[in-house]
């Protein structure tokens, strides 16, 4: 390894650390040599990521790679190991593609955006932190300094909105979403310290872990069945998992735009990837005999997610609950078992990740605008935002599964794998699909043509920074789409990996 | 017999170092009130810092037992000596300002909160029941005097009574209980009654008793449930830095004598005293935490949250390991940074706003960001998030419960920190989230500023390198009779 392949990972926990530590001494009303700050620190991590992914050697090379240890707590065997497998490689490249875009959008913030940039890059150390971590205390350790800075960044930046019938102020979404999040982090908490015990190694490292699962009389069945359900609850919760997914939709129509793209875009998938680290790798007895639930609770989701969102007139609930929809093909592929649905559910994850966030872009510069979210009144807008809408439309076909754009190929994948093992719940999911067409269709028809309501009239297209962190996400959406071979191979090694331990 | 008095340097200096403030402050004509509180203050300062600086340089290498075994000087104690001289030195810096504008004492108060550190590294020292007793009464009698000491409030007069009151009971109950042992086993030197508890032939009613009553008189001091109910309210009346006294420096000190008495004297009877004191951990936790939820003041509000914190250090007394200890003396370092960080918060906002209610810290971000921010780093260490110490601690002292299969409470622990994050926060939303009109700036006094840092600086070196922090404590776990084979 060269100099820069050793010090890589460490780096991109390191670098949005030290740019929230230099935008601590920055005074506060210098707002743009904060902004400048910020968007510099959030292309380097953008180049960083692209590298770390470009040096991750997919062929033949070893299981985890990058790799770098470094003795923190002896005594109980904590290290600061980190290193990417080919599952962490492309959330990793996500990571940095939506942290860039969300830096850039996150310029529009104007109260005290010294104290926004530094909880958010926290936040940033912290995703990337969970997705590096090869030491289970630290992957816990990163985990929850991902979901801390959220609290504020809501209850403070975020907007109250009030509704016919109900109101939601920020503070209602930003403790719904902290305490629960929290709250489920705990189960993972207990399991870490359980698996750790149970392996008896005096070692958090997963491989350390790993080695010893076979070892008779340790991780019983009956173990691996109840921490495989707790983690499956803990990291599920944060993934959209039905029927814990209310915090969601709740927390995004509160939460500030860039916020909304890291944590829709980057911070669900935590989830996701979390059931893949330790349930999968570590638990592989308990996910067999919960594959169904899973599986089923999947379908459930996206079923639920779609018909939730056909019937919302709030933009952001609209996007918030298209999201809970998608998170539940990620399940079904986690679920199917197989190299196909498993490597689609990880597509999908970075697929989803990217056309969130840019979903999340165009509404937040179409509220900042106009102040409302609410599909009734906001008609006929693409006369006057040529740009927003055009990006929306991508997002959404992406979003609906055209051919040609990331969302196709990794829901095609995910049915292909759900249809070898459990064709029943893979046809419920398509129809899924369906409707999803039908919401995103009927809104955009709605929002963005037809007749234009004459108070649109001065309507401002897309600002140049708007533009160039829409176009950042946009461009993935169609390289993926068309070419999927890059990241493809190199999520393979991992997907194989990861079932091999499960012993098919 | 070991009589070296040599060892007891730095207890001489302390000792010296509080009748030295007390002549000074005579010294000092008494018209020249702010010179007599700043000269009293820097004598205190002084003496605290040189018996740290003395004690750690002549007795990392010692491990001896001083009058056959009623003091013992080693790295146990070392740690905690160290340890209180700080908080005390810390304690004295937070009440140059408070002692300036509220109080008319200083020579007294500052000598007396030498002698309450004194009292406790004794605690900390003493490796026999008589001993131990005396030295907690020298830190009680110091802390009475000191909760009472500011008069004038009818709330610091309730809270004196109380604590005297309640006290009293408490210290007669812990020498009916070493009567008890005593009488029945001929010694009371713990690693003596170590071996004589083992064989459970040998428990009858007045060992049980006795032993329940030494602990339960322990447990005051600790505000272990259920002998909380005096918290609340002493911490709410005695001024706000003896408040910050009370929850480090005497709850540490208990810890200390009840971790030593647990490990060697009980060495041999875990299994009779494990489950009792694990039920009472669980209910400390969820007493603790759930008693917070309705509080509007901040100072009951962190005394109950202390008494959560004092249920998570006993989640690694139960164990009884190595790694038990370990997590115990991790956790209380931490929590003694985290806390004086918070107080000192308090004692700022207490000084200049004149109030103490947590609806009175609205808009503290804008009136003073530096204090909102250390004061939700408090808040977030001691709910057990990171990067500060409260994650790692409790993490520590959560796998060594369940490496003993003590999952069940564990899973109380988890729960009560759930709870505990949700009254937390709302002190931090009132600081960040509710608007305010009197956006005035907040003049923050130097001297608490700086403190303030240095606190919430060392909360987060124990949470991101806790190496140096984790010898120490190995060190002074390791000499504990039980483990001293494995080191």
């Amino acid at each position: 390894m060269n100099y820069f392949e050793r010090h890589v990972l460490e780096t991109l926990i390191y670098l949005p650390m030290l740019a929230a530590l230099v935008l601590v001494f920055v005074p506060r009303p210098r707002k743009d040599v904060i902004r400048w700050i910020s968007i510099g620190s959030g292309l380097a991590l953008l180049v960083l990521s692209l590298y770390a992914f470009i040096a991750f050697d997919y062929d033949g090379g070893a299981r985890f790679q990058l790799q770098r240890a470094y003795p923190w707590l002896e005594l109980l065997g904590i290290e600061f190991a980190l290193g990417i497998d080919g599952i962490a490689a492309p959330m990793v490249l996500l990571t940095g593609i939506v942290s860039a875009a969300g830096t850039i959008v996150a310029a529009n913030i104007q109260r005290d955006n010294k104290d926004y940039y530094i909880l958010l890059f926290l936040l940033i150390a912290g995703v990337y932190g969970t997705f590096v971590s090869m030491d289970l205390f630290f992957f816990f350790f990163f985990y929850e300094l991902a979901i801390v800075p959220m609290y504020l960044l809501i209850g403070v930046w975020g907007s109250s909105s009030k509704f016919k019938d109900f109101d939601r102020p920020k503070e209602y979404g930003a403790l719904k979403l902290v305490m629960m999040i929290v709250a489920a982090s705990l189960l993972i908490w207990i399991v870490i310290i359980g698996v750790y015990v149970e392996a008896g190694e005096g070692s958090f490292n997963i491989e350390a872990i790993m080695s010893s699962i076979d070892h008779p009389g340790r991780f019983s069945e009956t173990f691996q069945s109840v921490m495989f359900l707790m983690t499956m609850v803990g990291f599920g919760l944060l993934a959209g998992m039905w029927p814990f997914h209310t915090w969601s939709p709740d927390g995004h129509v509160a939460a500030p735009t860039s916020v909304s793209m890291l944590h829709a875009g980057v911070l669900m998938k935590l989830g996701g990837f979390g059931i893949i680290r330790i349930g999968m790798m570590i638990l592989p007895e308990g996910m067999q005999q919960w594959a169904l639930l899973l599986f089923i609770i999947g379908t459930i989701n996206v079923i639920y997610g779609a018909v939730s969102a056909l019937a919302q007139n709030d933009l952001k609930y609209v996007v918030g609950y298209s999201s809970v929809s998608h998170m539940g093909y990620v399940f079904m592929g986690i679920a199917t078992m197989n190299a196909v649905g498993l490597t689609g559910a990880t597509l999908q994850m970075f697929a989803h990740g990217i056309m969130t966030a840019l979903f999340f872009t165009i509404v937040g510069g179409i509220y900042e605008r106009t102040h409302t979210r609410d599909t009734l009144v906001l008609n006929g807008l693409a006369t006057k935002m040529k740009w927003g809408t055009a990006f929306f439309v991508i997002a959404g076909l992406a979003s609906l599964g055209l051919p040609g754009l990331a969302g196709f190929v990794a829901e095609l994948l995910v049915f292909i794998g759900a249809f070898r093992s459990e064709p029943i719940l893979g046809a419920i999911g398509v129809l899924g699909a369906a409707i999803t067409a039908v919401y995103i269709l009927r809104l955009i028809g709605r929002t963005f043509y037809g007749e234009r309501d004459p108070k649109w009239d001065n309507l401002t297209d897309l600002t140049r920074r708007e533009f160039i962190a829409a176009t950042i996400l946009i461009l993935p959406i169609f390289y993926v789409g068309l070419y999927p071979q890059p990241l493809l191979r190199v999520i393979r090694p991992g997907v194989d990996a990861v079932l091999a331990g499960l012993g098919g | 017999m070991n009589v070296d008095f040599s060892l007891l340097i730095p207890e001489f200096i302390l000792a010296g170092a509080g009748f030295l403030v007390l002549l000074v402050d005579l010294l000092v004509p008494k018209s020249q009130e702010y010179r007599r509180n700043v000269v009293t203050a820097a004598t205190a300062v002084l003496g605290l810092a040189v018996t740290g600086v003395v004690a750690v340089s002549t007795q990392l290498d010692t491990g001896e037992h001083l009058y056959d075994g009623l003091l013992f000087i080693d790295r146990y104690s070392l740690l905690f000596k160290v340890l209180f001289a700080g908080i005390g030195l810390a304690v004295v810096v937070m009440s140059v300002d408070y002692v300036a504008q509220k109080m008319r004492h200083p020579g007294e108060y500052y000598a007396l909160i030498i002698f309450a550190v004194l009292g406790a590294t004794l605690m900390a020292e003493s490796g026999e029941l008589l001993t131990a007793f005396i030295s907690i009464e020298l830190l009680s009698f110091s802390l009475y005097v000191l909760v009472g000491l500011s008069r004038g409030d009818t709330r610091t007069a309730e809270a004196s009574a109380k604590y005297v009151l309640l006290g009293a009971i408490a210290t007669a109950i812990m020498l009916y209980g070493i009567s008890q042992l005593f009488g029945t086993l001929g010694t009371t030197r713990f690693t003596e009654m170590g071996p004589l508890l083992t064989a459970s032939a040998s428990w009858n009613l007045t060992l049980v008793t006795g032993f329940v009553m030494f602990v339960a008189g322990l447990g005051f001091k600790l505000s272990m449930v259920p002998f909380h109910m005096w918290a609340p309210d002493v911490y709410e009346g005695a001024p706000t830095p003896i408040t910050a006294l009370i929850a480090t420096l005497s709850k540490a000190a208990a810890i200390a004598l009840l971790l030593r008495f647990l490990t060697e004297a009980g060495s041999g009877s875990v299994n009779e005293w494990r489950m009792p004191l694990a039920v009472l951990a669980a209910a400390t936790m969820v007493v603790g935490s759930l008693s917070a939820l309705p509080q509007t003041n901040i100072k009951r509000l962190l005394a109950y949250s202390s008494i959560a914190q004092i249920g998570f250090i006993l989640v690694g007394v139960v164990p009884n390991t190595v790694i038990g200890a370990n997590a115990v003396l991790l956790h209380i370092v931490g929590y003694a940074f985290t806390t004086l960080a918070a107080f000192t918060v308090v004692v700022v906002i207490e000084l200049k706003l004149g109030k103490e209610n947590i609806a009175d810290y609205a808009g503290l971000s804008r009136r003073a960001p530096v204090l909102a921010m250390i004061m939700t780093g408090a808040l977030f260490s001691l709910a057990g998030l990171p990067i500060f110490a409260g994650f790692l601690t409790k993490f520590y002292l959560f796998t060594s419960a369940v490496d003993q299969s003590l999952e069940w409470l564990v899973a109380v622990a988890v729960t009560s920190s759930v709870i505990s994050l949700y009254y937390y926060i709302r002190v931090i939303r009132e600081m960040y989230i509710t608007d305010v009109e009197d956006e005035s700036k907040i003049p923050v006094p130097l001297l608490l500023a700086g403190l303030a840092w240095a606190m919430f600086a060392g909360s987060i070196a124990v949470g991101i390198y806790p190496a140096p922090f984790v010898d120490a404590t190995n060190a002074a776990v390791t000499v504990l009779s039980p483990w001293v084979s494995l080191n």
